[in-house]
């Protein structure tokens, strides 16, 4: 018989604690066979945040830190700074990123720090049972926000890699899909080559993907696949916002 | 009224709206979400505001601006979260701003667990975050009294312009027992309470005058001005010291063996026990310190009845309160200890057994 | 009297649910309750539990450790909690779902389909209300009367077909709790 698909080497034989039809699961794949590819299992760190993704300490076959909610990217850059000669990445959710975690990530980015961030956007906060999240879309009911969010009041969803390219010192910002098959394949070339730039020691790189949470959207995962592109993809556009390593 | 079937987490939210809070800021965190959710539902239908804040660090300053503005004012959160509020804690105490603050612990230390515990006793009663200050803390043990305590602690906030937190825990977050509410201030008194901080709040200068300046700050760059800030700040504490402790007596006389001290749901555990072991032909009595800042020292030392062989201390953490009923107690008897941590919460058994090894 | 119960079953079969209709019913009586939930990740597709206190006199500790009476929906709540049982005391199960069911012969045992029961009624919610019924039906910890007004108030306006199922359901489980 042939084996057409194993398990990364980077990944632990452990469960994943997702549930099912959970996109966290395919992020960590992606980014688990890109590192595999570059050859970097032995030099890798990684740095887990506070969100459904809390337990991926666990999951990734190097040594990993988990950080305080958002604090992440400083953690990153403290050992980083520590290990010139190790190759470090974030893995955050959109609460942990682009709530709590605002000034790590903006600062980090700004400094042109040399890790990889991988930026998980569910549109909700997971974790904790279906509150509002920074990126949660306008009239997007949650538990916090059960009139729906009013915009008005508490202001339009953050785009992140928009905000993140206003700044110089980012090497590479794209913002991926994980919603159907030839968008994770494209998903895994993004991977891919922010692993590749972040082994190369170029700077910042950045991939955000859009991802879905069936449990707390309380839609099926086949359909909150749909959900999510028929009402993600027009306000999160994928596409590559910067890449300083393109040919000219 | 008749009463309800209510979480902690939802009752207490209900009672401070009852009570006249009308701003609440906070950020999302497990085992106090339902308080937030609660907010998130309730505060538009009676004209108050809800923010979800972008941290615990912004909730508690978007308090600090509310409170300095005067009006009543609330935010929750649990014990990583409280951690985040530590530095806004010490300026709302330094610039002495009325507010609520709920703590509804869970495991720790770091990101821990979610499970209910005591191992925030030091930070919200020794201070927390830094400089030389107190906060009013009160520890609720049933869902009725974390409700009642958030006009209380309104109250108390307001009376001493001091920030006031209610210390509560997982279990009584999530636990349901019927609750009866006070009846809910209306438009009048709410618009009433608005104005009796006018003297040092930030307001409109309704007559023009102007001389009209009120400062919010804790900054005081001159030492001798800062030590005769902090001076009087200590003469506040004193007064809160000598007014308002408030604990529970349970089985207290002169023939006590025992002399039990827990605080919170923790009491609760332990009382089970006692009432077993009374009920066997002990004679075990039970204090349980209500506000744990100021703490009842007085009131404890008078507890220990002649025939007292010994003070048994049990929280849910690796013992905290105990330090303080060692001071109550004054070398009087021995102060023994025993707790359990991690979000693991001891059983009535366990509790039995400790005492029985004590006759 | 104090009765301490506690229902444990996967996530989403609504033994919290169980727990709280029994609580509410006390209340209505006049008696001293308490309902604390297991909470966290652990509820996500795994097991929870509710400890549900019913007593005369005020509640001390809410957690249950030795129950008067399991309600026991899926086989691993079997295997945890129904060692604690109080000697005499009641576990009520769904044959369905527990086929291994308890071997303790010093409590009272009272199974059933619970599950094809609730089918045949004509709707998988009304496990719960036949798991209530039979322990109304076996001992006095509520009244069924406060089932049903609870039940009514709740549910007339709203969905009185489910009303009708809910209290056929309760009927049900009181049989078998009695027999
Ligand atoms: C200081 C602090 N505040 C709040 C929390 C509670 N908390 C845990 S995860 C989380 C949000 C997670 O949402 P997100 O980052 O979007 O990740 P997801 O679960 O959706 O993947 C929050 C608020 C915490 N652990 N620490
Ligand atoms: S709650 Fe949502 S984000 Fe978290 S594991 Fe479940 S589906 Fe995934
Ligand atoms: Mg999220």
């Amino acid at each position: 018989m042939e084996v057409i698909a194993t398990r990364p080497k980077s990944l632990r034989d452990v469960p994943f604690t997702y549930c099912p039809g959970c996109t966290h699961g395919i992020a960590h794949r992606l980014i688990a066979e890109s590192i595999d590819e570059h050859g970097l299992i032995n030099k890798m760190a990684g740095v887990a945040p506070v969100g459904c993704s809390v337990f991926a300490y666990k999951f990734f076959n190097f040594d990993m830190a988990e950080a305080a909610h958002g604090r992440a990217p400083a953690v990153a850059t403290g050992i980083k700074r520590a290990r010139p000669d190790m190759h470090v990445f974030t893995y955050q959710g959109d609460g942990d990123l682009a709530a709590i975690g605002t000034a790590e990530i903006v600062h980090a980015a700004n400094r042109g720090e040399h890790i990889s961030v991988f930026f998980v956007n569910n549109a909700i906060y997971g974790m904790t049972g279906g509150q509002m999240a920074p990126t949660t879309l306008p009239d997007m009911k949650t538990t916090t926000s059960p009139y729906g969010r009013k915009v008005d009041d508490i202001g339009y969803p953050i785009r992140v890699c928009e905000l993140l390219d206003t700044l110089v010192a980012p090497y590479y910002i794209e913002r991926v899909s994980l919603l159907s098959g030839p968008d994770i394949i494209k998903a895994k070339k993004a991977v891919s080559k922010a692993i590749q730039y972040n082994k190369e020691g170029r700077g910042f790189t950045f991939i955000e993907f859009v991802s879905t949470c069936p449990t707390n959207w309380g839609i099926e995962p086949v359909k909150a696949l749909v959900w999510a592109k028929e009402n993600m993809l027009p306000f999160y556009k994928p596409g590559v916002f910067r890449d300083k390593g393109a040919p000219e | 009224m008749s009463k309800v079937l209510m979480k902690g987490n939802e009752a207490v939210a209900k009672a401070a709206i009852n009570a006249g809070c009308r701003l609440y800021f906070a950020y999302p965190i497990t085992p106090q979400s339902e308080l937030i959710e609660y907010m998130a539902k309730m505060m538009p239908t009676v004209g108050g505001t809800f923010l979800q804040a972008e941290s615990e660090v912004a909730a508690i300053n978007m308090v600090y601006g509310a409170a300095g503005a005067g009006k009543r004012v609330m935010t929750s959160s649990s014990s990583p979260g409280i951690s985040l509020k530590a530095e806004g804690m010490s300026y709302l105490a330094g610039a002495q701003l009325p507010c609520v603050i709920i703590n509804v612990q869970r495991g720790g230390p770091g990101l821990g667990d979610i499970q209910p515990a005591q191992g925030d006793y030091f930070q919200a009663t020794k201070g927390g975050g830094h400089g030389d200050y107190r906060l009013i803390v009160l520890a609720p043990s049933s869902v009725q009294e974390f409700a009642d305590m958030a006009s209380e602690a309104f109250d108390l906030a307001d009376k001493y312009r001091n920030p006031v937190m209610i210390l509560a825990d997982g279990m009584l977050g999530q636990m349901m027992e019927p609750v009866d509410f006070k009846p809910a201030k209306t438009d009048q008194e709410i618009e009433a309470m608005g104005h009796q901080h006018e003297s040092w709040c930030i307001h409109p200068n309704q007559d023009g005058d102007l001389k009209h300046h009120h400062e919010i700050n804790s900054l005081e760059i001159d030492p001798v001005v800062l030590e005769k800030h902090v001076t009087k700040l200590y003469e506040k504490y004193a007064q809160i010291e000598a007014n308002e402790t408030r604990h529970e007596l349970y089985n207290i006389n002169d023939d006590n063996e025992i002399l039990v001290v827990a605080f919170g749901t923790a009491s609760r555990v332990v009382r089970s026990a006692v009432d077993e072991l009374n009920a066997e032909g002990k004679n075990i009595g039970l204090f349980r310190p209500i506000t744990v800042w100021p703490y009842p020292y007085e009131e404890l030392a008078k507890c220990i009845g002649p025939r007292v062989k010994q003070v048994y201390v049990f929280e849910l953490n690796t013992g905290q309160m105990v330090e303080d009923v060692k001071i109550a107690v004054n070398g009087k008897v021995p102060v023994n200890f025993w707790g359990r941590v991690g979000g693991m919460v001891f059983t009535p058994e366990q509790i039995k057994e400790k005492l029985q090894a004590c006759f | 009297m104090k009765t301490e119960i506690i229902c444990s079953g996967f996530g989403g079969q609504g033994v919290l649910t169980i727990g709280k209709f029994i609580a509410q019913a006390g209340m209505k009586e006049g008696k001293h309750v308490s309902w604390l939930p297991s909470y966290g990740p652990e509820m996500r597709g795994g097991t929870a539990n509710v400890s549900a206190v019913v007593s005369d006199q005020p509640i001390a500790s809410p957690i249950v450790s030795t129950p008067d009476i399991l309600v026991a929906l899926n086989q691993p709540s079997i295997e945890k909690f129904a060692p604690h049982i109080r000697p005499g005391g009641v576990l009520v199960y769904d044959t369905g779902m527990c086929p291994d069911g308890c071997k303790r012969t010093d409590i009272q045992i009272i199974s059933a389909p619970i599950s094809s029961l609730a089918k045949e009624i004509g709707s998988d919610k009304v496990v719960n209300m036949i798991a209530i019924g039979m322990v109304i039906g076996r001992t006095n910890v509520i009244k069924y009367e406060s089932m049903e007004e609870d039940l009514t108030s709740f549910l007339k306006e709203r969905d009185p077909d489910l009303l009708e199922k809910n209290l056929i359901a309760i009927k049900k489980g009181m049989e078998l709790g009695k027999a």
